[in-house]
């Protein structure tokens, strides 16, 4: 993996981070979704900016496909939709606005490249099934890549999903359960134990691996080194920091969904400046 | 598919359920990107044979309906016309919020197969009755809400959901021994309303296989010189306005359903009518909004007054 294609990604994630604080500002008093849009940054930027294949046109065929089901972290989404050319600056700034695209979950809309509506949890991996076995019935190779949130994993519906995906042998479809080992009103532990996480995804008959969600070089090394040689879905368990990347939100459960005032969005732009 | 009076005799006998697995086959050999998603019933909605005949489109999600509505949605976004069957209560409660989200908000398009909804299974219990599905279903957004009065109008309505570009739940009631509403073919067009009797003084609307009993009544009626006029409302969501403009000329409108009196086809009815100053009086003949014991279906159908005798009864209590 070369260093410059590293700084890349390294650069993609911190214009993601400005867009989001900027649309959480800008979003003011309606508050905004931060610590889970904010752990997934290096996951979504290494997925648009390196792993997933597209093109200008986000309803080409022959892309690979995404899917943010825990969609209060839309705010990740948006600024790497726009940081690809799908959705312009100006747009961004309508977030949660009156009749905006750009709601605080995802809303379907395929000509800026949001394949699905999102923000009921435990329902996205049933739609990247459906779509995974699409591809292989047509036999294409392209990839279904689907995140998921640790809190998420407490829903039936997920581990419904699960065994579904290892019985269909659905080796094109990959998730990362955001691992931030927080959910809305507390930690993991305090609301639901999810446990080891990895070893009930294995169970469920899916290939799995431990990485550092932040670790942009660990995230890449996967997809570069990874071989296909059984027909099992890939559960990535990226443990991440919710909150990532400012003093103020991080592992601070109060940024689940809070509203962003002048001074810290200006501490924010300070931060991002200071880690260059 | 042939529709002879052979073919409507047999696919009588077998019910709805049987039939809509051998129309799914006919249908699936036409369409080349259907797929039919199950939950671990291919026996049950007559699914033997296309399992093995078309392994290829067919996919069993397990006892898992809250993904069998995803995947399915999924397959949709991808340009699949997918079918999805398992009994009614879960084919729509037990995973109302993906179809909310997946089929209404997000308009993947679906077509629904609940069977054995009404009171078919009621020696099973109320846990696999099914008196609630339109209800519920009728305040979700873009969806055909369609129950078929006997076997070839299943088949006949199956073709249509097919083929409509909204999602459709197919509300399937009736066990084998389905009565025969249609001796031949006529026109189903989603939405449209048939007259079955033609009459004056009350207008009856009903759905499903209770359209029998219902004709039964009619007849029973007619002999007391009471004039009455059944429509086959088969199309509870999108409701047919222009026969309820019609209704309001007739002294009595009785609606039937094997559903809750509240939220079903009684209820469609009465919201429209509601909008004219002097609408006639509706009377509400169907479950009221109770579970209580179970039994064979024609036992509940007796018990909650829904046979014709007791149609009659009720009519009449209602006539001025």
């Amino acid at each position: 993996m070369d260093k410059s294609n590293i700084n890349k990604i390294q650069n993609f994630s911190k214009s993601i981070r400005r867009n989001i604080i900027d649309m959480a500002f800008s979003a003011g008093a309606s508050s905004a979704h931060l610590g889970g849009a904010l752990s997934i940054v290096e996951i979504i930027s290494t997925l648009f900016c390196h792993v997933m294949k597209y093109n200008d046109d986000p309803q080409w065929q022959d892309r690979d496909r995404f899917i943010l089901s825990k969609g209060h972290a839309c705010l990740a989404y948006y600024a790497a939709l726009c940081e690809i050319g799908y959705i312009s600056k100006d747009e961004l700034q309508t977030f949660e606005k009156d009749s905006s695209k750009l709601l605080g979950h995802p809303v379907i809309n395929r000509e800026i490249g949001i394949d699905f509506s999102n923000g009921s949890l435990g329902m996205g991996l049933s739609l990247g099934i459906g779509v995974a076995l699409s591809l292989k019935k047509r036999k294409k190779n392209n990839r279904v890549f689907v995140i998921i949130g640790d809190g998420e994993c407490n829903e039936g519906s997920v581990w419904e999903a699960a065994m579904a995906a290892s019985h269909f042998k659905l080796n094109n479809l990959f998730i990362f359960i955001d691992n931030n080992k927080f959910q809305q009103t507390g930690t993991n532990d305090q609301i639901m134990k999810t446990s080891d996480l990895r070893s009930k995804w294995e169970s469920f008959g899916w290939e799995t691996i431990d990485i550092d969600g932040h670790n942009i070089k660990e995230l890449c090394n996967y997809f570069e080194s990874m071989e296909d040689s059984e027909l099992k879905p890939k559960a990535i368990i990226a443990n991440t920091v919710k909150g990532k990347g400012f003093s103020f939100s991080e592992n601070n459960n109060d940024w689940h969904h809070s509203i962003l005032t002048k001074k810290l969005y200006d501490q924010a732009l300070e931060e991002l400046e200071v880690n260059k | 598919m042939i529709i002879d009076e052979r073919n409507i005799k047999m696919w009588s006998t077998i019910g709805a359920r049987a039939t809509f697995g051998i129309a799914a086959l006919e249908i699936a050999k036409k369409i080349d990107n259907l797929i039919v998603c199950t939950c671990d019933v291919s026996t049950s909605a007559g699914l033997d044979r296309f399992r093995k005949t078309l392994p290829d489109k067919y996919y069993d999600l397990g006892i898992a309906e809250q993904n069998l509505i995803g995947v399915a949605a999924g397959l949709a976004s991808e340009g699949y016309n997918v079918i999805t069957t398992t009994f009614a209560p879960f084919q729509t409660l037990r995973c109302c919020e993906q179809i909310k989200v997946n089929l209404g908000y997000m308009k993947q398009k679906i077509c629904m197969v609940g069977i054995g909804s009404g009171l078919a299974l009621g020696t099973l219990g109320f846990t696999h009755c099914c008196v609630e599905d339109v209800g519920v279903l009728r305040s979700i957004p873009n969806l055909n809400i369609v129950s078929p009065a006997d076997s070839l109008e299943t088949i006949k309505a199956l073709e249509a959901a097919v083929n409509s570009e909204k999602s459709t739940y197919l509300r399937l009631t009736g066990s084998s021994n389905n009565p025969i509403i249609y001796n031949k073919d006529y026109e189903f067009k989603i939405g449209k309303s048939v007259t079955l009797v033609d009459g004056n003084d009350i207008i009856i609307f009903c759905a499903g296989a209770i359209t029998k009993n219902c004709l039964t009544a009619a007849e029973i009626l007619q002999k007391k010189n009471i004039s009455v006029k059944v429509v086959n409302m088969h199309t509870i969501k999108p409701i047919d306005k222009n026969i309820l403009d019609e209704s309001q000329n007739f002294k009595l409108i009785v609606s039937v359903e094997e559903h809750n009196i509240y939220g079903g086809l009684g209820s469609a009815i009465a919201e429209y009518n509601s909008t004219f100053t002097n609408s006639p009086k509706q009377l509400f003949l169907g479950i009221k909004d109770i579970y209580g014991s179970g039994g064979t279906y024609d036992y509940l159908k007796e018990k909650h007054r829904l046979d014709p005798e007791k149609i009659v009864e009720d009519i009449l209590k209602n006539l001025d």
